[in-house]
């Protein structure tokens, strides 16, 4: 499992691996947003918690259709059923390696976005942490996914319109985070909350995401 | 119905099935309409206009019994998904996605009239309330299940893949709800049907409403059972084709 892993993480970092990819797609969005809204720092000030977490949302999704997919074509899944592993953790292992190509980097360039959009400087480290603690749980949701769409020959767009509803309650706490933390009230709640959610999808997603695996691969 | 009843599951026997809802159908369609006439014409003409509201309030004997249908049948779905993973009663999934479309007709429904009304008596067609944001988020829920279904193309994968979805999809849903809670405060009145609130809706509106939402039930009974059985023809009639292509070939 940990070779597993480490595969998975070369692999990522590979030219053609896609890593960077959602990254690069995070800072566009976030330069978009003053063209669209206009260059006024108060306005950006207001909506850029919102803006961080849709915009690492949709860069999370971007990437998710490699995770089982490759393997698919390939192949290799059909080896990792047949492995002596549980599938379970197959899917855990992948899913932290996303995470790891994936959510890690948008935690770590979310600060430097958000000096773009003026974010008040109280919400900064609310930001990485809440990013920490809730990006977890857009992969291991985002395996669910693309476990689900890993047989269709076009499901990347489906798997947005499967995926998006659930990530609704991760932006929302995400979201409600920074903004307190930028106005200064407590953020305990929210954060427990998103927390608590992490945790469950990461303890009761891989079971869902490796019962579509097995489906997909009959 | 001559048959031996041994165990509840006889039911979803697709034989079965076909020949008692053969002769349930047209009962059950016959009562739906007759029950949806009278509620409705009850509640539009024979009860007065609220002091405040108008004849506005009318519209909720679609509104509320739609949206309680709208929920109501994606907690059917998810019963019928389960008895599919567990019993693999292909009657069961078959009814599961012959209910999809019509939650999501409701949830429409239930998002229109609420905006027809919102706009004389909130003065705004749309907002961000977290009751209707809820409903929002499950129609979007409805919108990816149908769409699984339809990009599967093996039947037995897409019922596997789907009621898998629907069991996480409700863990979601249910925490989207409280999410919005905590997200918005609302404009939306609380529940005024509840059995056991103290403060419910006046006589005069509760019992025209509670045959309205009869009405509704039966009518939703009624297409259930007339998707399933087109669902179960059309497998036979795929069936059919299958094995005349391999005789011919």
């Amino acid at each position: 499992m940990i070779r597993l892993f480490w595969r998975d993480i070369t692999l990522a970092f590979r030219s053609g691996g896609g890593f960077g990819l959602g990254l690069g797609f995070f800072l566009i969005l976030v330069t978009l947003v003053p063209f669209g809204v206009g260059p006024d720092s108060a306005q950006l000030q207001i909506i850029a918690p919102g803006i961080l977490w849709v915009g690492a949302l949709l860069a999370c999704l971007l990437s998710l259709d490699r995770m089982f997919a490759l393997d698919y074509e390939d192949g290799s899944l059909d080896l990792l059923l047949t492995a002596p592993i549980p599938l379970e953790g197959v899917v855990a292992v992948k899913a932290l390696a996303h995470w790891i190509t994936t959510g890690l980097p948008l935690v770590i360039a979310a600060p430097a976005l958000g000096f773009l959009l003026h974010l008040d400087m109280a919400a900064y480290k609310w930001l990485i942490i809440t990013l920490l603690v809730g990006t977890p749980a857009l992969s291991f949701i985002g395996a669910f996914g693309a476990a689900l769409t890993v047989s269709l020959k076009r499901g990347g767009l489906l798997m947005s319109l499967l995926v998006l509803p659930l990530y609704i309650p991760t932006l929302i706490f995400g979201a409600e985070v920074v903004r307190r933390g930028a106005e200064g009230f407590l953020v305990g709640t929210p954060l427990a909350l998103q927390a608590g959610i992490t945790a469950g999808a990461i303890a009761l997603l891989p079971f869902a995401a490796a019962a579509a695996l097995r489906v997909a691969a009959r | 119905m001559s048959f031996n009843m041994n165990s509840i599951w006889e039911w979803a026997n697709p034989r079965k099935f076909m020949r008692w809802t053969d002769k349930a159908l047209p009962v059950v369609a016959v009562l739906a309409a007759v029950v949806f006439v009278a509620g409705l014409v009850w509640g539009f003409f024979f009860t007065p206009d609220d002091y405040r509201q108008g004849a506005t309030v009318k519209i909720f004997y679609i509104h509320v019994p739609a949206a309680m249908m709208a929920i109501n049948i994606w907690a059917m779905m998810l019963v019928t998904s389960l008895i599919w993973i567990v019993r693999r009663h292909h009657v069961s999934v078959l009814a599961a996605k012959s209910a999809a479309s019509i939650g999501m007709t409701m949830t429409l429904i239930a998002l229109i009239t609420g905006a027809v009304w919102g706009k004389p008596m909130w003065g705004t067609y749309w907002e961000w309330d977290p009751r209707l944001t809820s409903f929002l988020i499950l129609f979007l829920f409805y919108v990816g299940y149908m769409a699984l279904w339809e990009a599967v193309e093996n039947p037995d994968t897409a019922a596997d893949l789907t009621s898998v979805l629907c069991l996480v999809g409700s863990v979601f849903a249910i925490l989207s709800r409280y999410a919005v809670l905590f997200w918005n405060q609302g404009l939306h009145q609380g529940a005024s049907l509840s059995m056991d609130a103290e403060e419910n809706v006046a006589d005069v509106y509760w019992y025209p409403a509670l045959v309205c939402i009869a009405g509704f039930v039966l009518l939703f009974i009624a297409l259930v059972l007339l998707r399933t059985r087109t669902e179960i023809r059309a497998r036979r009639l795929h069936a059919i084709e299958l094995r005349e292509r391999a005789e011919n070939a």
